[in-house]
């Protein structure tokens, strides 16, 4: 049996050929060597993200989440829920903070519920916690340094933590405007944090990216240009919307304000599938749109 | 929807803050604003607001209804929610904001053609049709949504980022078709029906 036990909600964009597949790719491959095992919430839906609320409204965004909790209550019973996603978890933890303070929309919830299939009601039983937040809380820095054979030295991380890993809910113990923790897991790892990353918690535009590109765009150059301007080599993030938007809008970005950025955007889990001995296919270093030479080259290389 | 703005208006009179408490998403917590101006001054895209969080507040009190539900501004909410964790009272700002945008739609006052309104209706459109995101269909459909001639035009513009989700094997060129979404489909689209049935009745929406 694994060491931890967890309800999984993946989201829709770690399925197989979606915008953070790589993301997923390099969670299963550090989940593996820290032992840890995911079980997947069966027949799980899009949380609705923050900006389903135009269309969404309040009540049909709650019982989409509460759809995945009373599933995650029923096969997956005493285990705390995990999501991957910086949306699906607040998507999902805010539900569970709505419904916990208000009767009344707990009860049309389950009223809404009924009409689904699998005969749900959501109990409000599990937790509800992010991937960053088990690794740190649950296992701890000490367990994660553990399966380390590789380390990235020499390898300068921008930490970009974002928004919705931190605000409104963040990791427990860290500050919503200098959180620590991912500095942290780069030392971890053997890479060297951008200490005074001045862009740190900045908005990349998230949903906004597509709607108002030219405004997300200006976020996101801000971002990268204090990577570059403090010396990172690649930035790491624990947010698929905040990977993607600063990575795959760097071409863009550099035709608009004739910049020369590539600097590759990672998540936290490739840097430690990377340095648990991973290849570069476990770590979904192939998924990266700007590639990471020196990871790969890591990667390549036989355990230490 | 032009009924149901008249209907408002007819029942809530000159009392804006009143009709804002009783139907917009956190809306019973405007009044507690004490115009500090932290959250416009937090605001990512702030200088982007015609009217910022602090003004809507007061705008909200002084009964400018109008000029609040016509307003693009709160469609400039990126979910960041910096102006939540400043707030010094600790107004759910966001989800005030998003309260707001969402019942401006629903009364049919926001502002047509703003391009996050745009989206984000064609976003959850997309994800309850299966369940899931459909990514390929959401992104195509979004270059193609005012004809098929700037839809070329947008596609074309936006080619090597697409060209790099491709390569990174991290978009579906065949999704449109092998895109299978969630089992209990007919499920999730009752349920979401009978959500929408819910809050229409409790916000009086329902006809």
């Amino acid at each position: 049996m694994a060491r931890k036990e967890y309800s999984f909600y993946p989201g829709c964009s770690s399925e197989r050929l979606t915008s953070a597949s790589n993301y997923m790719v390099s969670v299963e491959a550090m989940c593996k060597k820290l032992d840890v095992q995911l079980n997947e919430i069966p027949d799980w839906n899009c949380c609705g993200a923050s900006i389903g609320y135009a269309e969404g409204g309040e009540l049909p965004r709650h019982v989409m989440n509460a759809r995945n909790l009373a599933i995650s209550e029923q096969v997956n019973k005493g285990q705390d829920v995990v999501a991957t996603c910086a949306a699906c978890w607040l998507g999902a933890r805010e539900t569970k903070d709505r419904l916990a303070h208000d009767s009344d929309m707990l009860a049309e919830t389950n009223e809404a519920l009924r009409e689904a299939g699998m005969n749900l009601q959501y109990k409000g039983e599990q937790e509800v916690r992010h991937m960053v937040e088990v690794l740190i809380e649950d296992l701890g820095y000490d367990e994660m340094k553990k399966p380390v054979v590789k380390s990235l030295e020499g390898i300068k991380f921008a930490g970009y933590v974002g928004c919705q890993t931190n605000r409104p809910f963040g990791i427990a113990g860290e500050s919503f405007e200098n959180p620590k923790y991912l500095d942290k897991l780069v030392e971890i790892v053997g890479g060297e944090p951008v200490e005074k990353y001045d862009q740190k918690v900045t908005c990349c535009g998230g949903a906004l990216a597509f709607s108002e590109p030219e405004k997300s765009q200006a976020q996101i150059k801000k971002i990268i240009e204090s990577a570059y301007d403090h010396g990172a080599e690649m930035i790491v993030t624990p947010c698929p919307v905040c990977q993607m938007n600063v990575e795959v809008y760097q071409g863009q970005i550099n035709k608009r304000y004739g910049t020369k950025f590539n600097m590759p955007v990672m998540y936290y889990s490739q840097l430690m599938a990377v340095a648990y001995g991973g290849s570069a296919k476990d770590a979904g270093l192939d998924g990266q749109v700007i590639r990471a030479r020196r990871l790969e080259e890591i990667a390549a290389k036989g355990a230490r | 929807m032009g009924d149901i703005n008249t209907a408002m208006t007819e029942q809530y009179r000159n009392d804006f803050l009143k009709e804002v408490e009783a139907n917009v998403e956190e809306g019973q917590w405007v009044k507690m604003c004490m115009q500090c101006g932290v959250c416009s001054g937090s605001c990512p895209l702030g200088p982007a607001w015609e009217h910022p969080p602090q003004e809507i507040f007061m705008m909200i009190r002084a009964g400018r209804r109008e000029e609040v539900l016509k307003s693009d501004s709160m469609w400039m909410c990126t979910s960041c929610y910096n102006c939540i964790v400043r707030c010094p009272r600790e107004l759910p700002i966001t989800h005030i904001m998003h309260g707001l945008a969402n019942y401006a739609h629903r009364l049919g006052l926001a502002p047509k053609m703003n391009p996050t309104r745009r989206f984000a209706k064609k976003f959850w459109n997309n994800l309850t049709k299966t369940g899931r995101v459909n990514e390929i269909e959401l992104s195509v459909g979004l270059y193609f949504m005012d004809g098929f001639k700037t839809g070329i035009a947008r596609a074309w513009a936006m080619k090597d980022v697409g060209i790099g989700m491709l390569k990174a094997k991290r978009l579906n060129p065949f999704g449109f078709v092998t895109h299978k979404g969630c089992k209990d489909k007919k499920g999730i689209h009752r349920m979401l029906k009978k959500a929408r049935e819910i809050e229409d009745r409790r916000k009086g929406f329902a006809a």
